[in-house]
C-alpha cells in the first residue's frame, strides 16, 4: 500500500509564471486560480526570484513543477537535490510538486533534457523506487508528467500502461500534458486517444497545454506557439476523460503578451464549460 | 541490454556524438538522436548566453559560439542546475583567449553579478551595532554574495559602458593594479572597482572574519597608524555599502 495519497483534485486555470511576466502578477490581480513555477529556478539561496514567489504565493495556489529530479535515472536520485526541493515545498506549500517521467543524469552527467525510458520492468521498478525515495524525501504524493519523445525505445509496454502500474505502485499522480501526448503519438505512430483511454484518468491531477513545431522529421515540443487546434480537439478528449482538474498554458519561448496567453486560457475554460453544458 | 547501459551509452552520443555508443541503444534512429542532441547543445548553448550577454556582445556571436561549442565538448554539465553550468566557462575562455584578460575580467564580472544575485539573504548591519565591539576579537560576517578579484584591464568601465548600451571603450591594461568588488544590495547586484590593498583586505576578511588580522595585514603594508586608520576607514565605506552583514563576538 503507498504511504502517500494523492493530492486531491483541484479544479482551475493557471499559467506558468515566466520572467517576463513577473510584473503583471505583482503589480495587480491576474485572472488564473493558480500559478506553476520551474522549481529548480526557485531552489536559490535566495535574492528576488524567492521574494517574488513569496509575493506570487500571497496571492495565488502555486504548484512546484521540477525539470531535474530525473526519476528514471539507475544510478538513483540525489539526497541533497531533494532536501533543497524538500525545503522550497516546505516554505511554499505548494498545491502539487510534479516532475517527469524521464531520465535527465547518469553517472554525474546532467543533460539538462527529458531523456526517453524504455518502458520495461527494469525502467520500472528503477522509476517506482527512485518516486518512492522523492515522496518519502517530500513527505507527499508527487505527480509525473508524461514527455514527449523522439526515439521510442523496445519495451513490454505501451507508456500509458507503464505510467498505469508506475501510479499503482508508488501512489503517485500524474499529469497530462496533452501537447506531449499529441507530438509522441504523431513521432511514434500511435492513436493519442489510446493513450488517453489506457491511461488511469483517475489520476491525473493537472493537465498542461503547449504548442508544437515541426522539424526536419518529427514534431518537437518547443513550448514557443499557441496550442495547436489537433491539441486543443484532444484536451476536450481529456477534459472528458479526466473531469475538471487544473489546466495550464505552457509558454517558455517566444513569450507573448500576458493577454495572449489568458486568451488562449479563455479558450481551455470554454471547451470545459461546453462538455459540462453538453 | 540494461537500462544502466542505455544510460550510459545515451549519455556518450550527447556528449561526444559517438555513432558507436548511438547504435548500440536499441531502436534509435537518426531523426530522434538528433532532435536530442540539438536540444542538450541548444541548452547549455543558451545558458551560456543568458549568464554573459555582455561578453557576447564584446565578442561577437561568432566567437562567442566558438567559445561555447569549445566549452560544451570540453566540460559536461554535471550540476543539478542549468545555471551552475555558466560557472567554468572561464576556464575555457582562459584556454581559447590567453591573452585577452579584458575578456576574462568581464567574464568574472557577469558571473560574480549573477552569483550574488541569488545569494543567501542577510541584513546589513548599522554602525551602531558595532559600537562596543572588542576590536581585538570581533569576527565580521561579509554578504554572502560578495567576491572579489584582482584587476589588470579596464573590464570594469568596459562593463559599465556596455551595461549602459553605450559604445565601449577599447581593452587597456590599467596604469596600477586594480581589483573588482560584487555584491548585492537589496536585489540588486552591484559591482564597483578598488585598489588592489582594497580587495586584498575583503578576501583576507571573508576567509577568517577577524577585524584584528584585517588591521595586522594593512599595519604590514602601511605601517601601523596609516594601516589602523585604513582599516577604520575601509570598514565604514563597506557598512555604508551594505557589504557587512553580521559579527560575532567581542561585543
Amino acid at each position: 500500500m503507498p504511504p502517500f495519497s494523492i493530492p486531491p483534485v483541484f479544479s482551475g486555470f493557471g499559467l506558468g509564471l515566466r520572467r517576463e511576466h513577473y510584473r503583471d502578477f505583482l503589480d495587480g490581480r491576474v485572472a488564473v486560480d493558480f500559478v506553476e513555477v520551474i522549481s529548480e529556478n526557485f531552489m536559490v539561496a535566495g535574492g528576488q526570484p524567492r521574494h517574488i514567489l513569496h509575493q506570487v504565493r500571497e496571492r495565488h495556489p502555486v504548484v512546484l513543477h521540477g525539470v531535474s529530479m530525473s526519476v528514471g535515472s539507475a544510478d538513483g536520485l540525489r539526497p541533497a537535490y531533494l532536501r533543497r526541493l524538500r525545503d522550497l515545498a516546505d516554505e511554499i506549500e505548494p498545491l502539487y510538486v510534479s516532475d517527469h517521467l524521464s531520465w535527465s543524469r547518469i553517472d554525474g552527467f546532467n543533460s539538462h533534457d527529458l531523456l526517453p525510458l524504455p518502458y520495461t520492468e527494469e525502467a520500472l521498478e528503477v522509476a517506482c523506487a527512485n518516486i518512492a525515495q522523492a515522496q518519502d524525501a517530500l513527505g507527499r504524493a508527487m505527480l509525473f508528467e508524461n514527455p514527449s519523445s523522439y526515439l521510442r525505445f523496445p519495451g513490454a509496454m505501451s507508456e500509458w500502461e507503464f505510467m498505469a502500474e508506475m501510479c499503482r505502485r508508488t501512489g503517485c499522480g500524474l499529469l497530462l500534458d496533452v501537447n506531449n501526448v499529441y507530438v509522441s503519438a504523431v513521432n511514434h505512430g500511435f492513436d493519442p486517444l489510446a493513450f488517453l483511454d489506457g491511461m488511469p484518468a483517475g489520476r491525473v491531477r493537472q493537465i498542461h497545454l503547449a504548442g508544437h513545431s515541426q522539424g526536419k522529421d518529427l514534431l518537437v515540443d518547443t513550448h514557443d506557439a499557441p496550442v495547436a487546434d489537433a491539441v486543443w480537439a484532444l484536451y476536450a478528449e481529456a477534459a472528458a476523460r479526466c473531469g475538471p482538474v487544473a489546466t495550464m498554458i505552457e509558454r517558455d519561448a517566444s513569450i507573448p503578451p500576458l493577454a495572449e496567453l489568458l486568451a488562449e486560457l479563455d479558450m481551455a475554460r470554454g471547451l470545459v464549460r461546453a462538455r459540462e453544458a453538453a | 541490454m540494461t537500462l544502466l547501459d542505455l544510460q550510459r551509452d545515451f549519455r556518450l552520443w550527447l556528449a561526444s556524438g559517438s555513432e558507436t555508443a548511438a547504435r548500440r541503444l536499441p531502436g534509435a534512429h537518426h531523426a530522434g538522436l538528433a532532435v536530442y542532441q540539438n536540444n542538450y547543445r541548444a541548452q547549455l548553448v543558451g545558458c551560456l548566453e543568458a549568464s554573459y550577454p555582455l561578453l557576447r556582445a564584446r565578442m561577437g556571436d561568432e566567437a562567442f559560439l566558438h567559445l561555447a561549442a569549445r566549452h560544451i565538448s570540453l566540460h559536461p554539465p554535471h550540476a543539478w542546475t542549468l545555471d551552475a553550468y555558466a560557472d567554468q566557462l572561464g576556464t575555457t575562455l582562459q584556454t581559447l583567449f590567453p591573452h585577452n584578460p579584458d575578456l576574462q575580467e568581464l567574464a568574472w564580472i557577469e558571473l560574480a553579478l549573477g552569483t550574488a544575485f541569488v545569494a543567501a539573504d542577510a541584513e546589513p548591519i548599522g554602525a551602531a551595532e558595532l559600537a562596543g565591539a572588542d576590536w581585538d576579537t570581533v569576527r565580521l560576517e561579509l554578504a554572502p554574495g560578495l567576491d572579489t578579484r584582482p584587476a589588470s584591464t579596464n573590464a570594469f568601465e568596459i562593463w559599465r559602458a556596455l551595461s549602459a548600451g553605450l559604445e565601449a571603450p577599447e581593452a587597456a591594461m590599467l596604469a596600477e593594479p586594480g581589483a573588482l568588488v560584487a555584491w548585492r544590495s537589496g536585489f540588486v547586484s552591484c559591482l564597483r572597482a578598488a585598489d588592489p590593498l582594497e580587495g586584498e583586505a575583503l578576501a583576507a576578511l571573508r576567509r577568517d572574519g577577524s577585524f584584528a588580522a584585517l588591521c595586522d595585514l594593512l599595519a604590514s603594508r602601511l605601517g601601523d597608524a596609516e594601516g589602523i586608520a585604513r582599516a577604520g576607514a575601509l570598514l565604514a565605506g563597506w557598512i555604508g555599502a551594505g557589504l557587512v552583514t553580521g559579527l560575532q563576538g567581542g561585543a
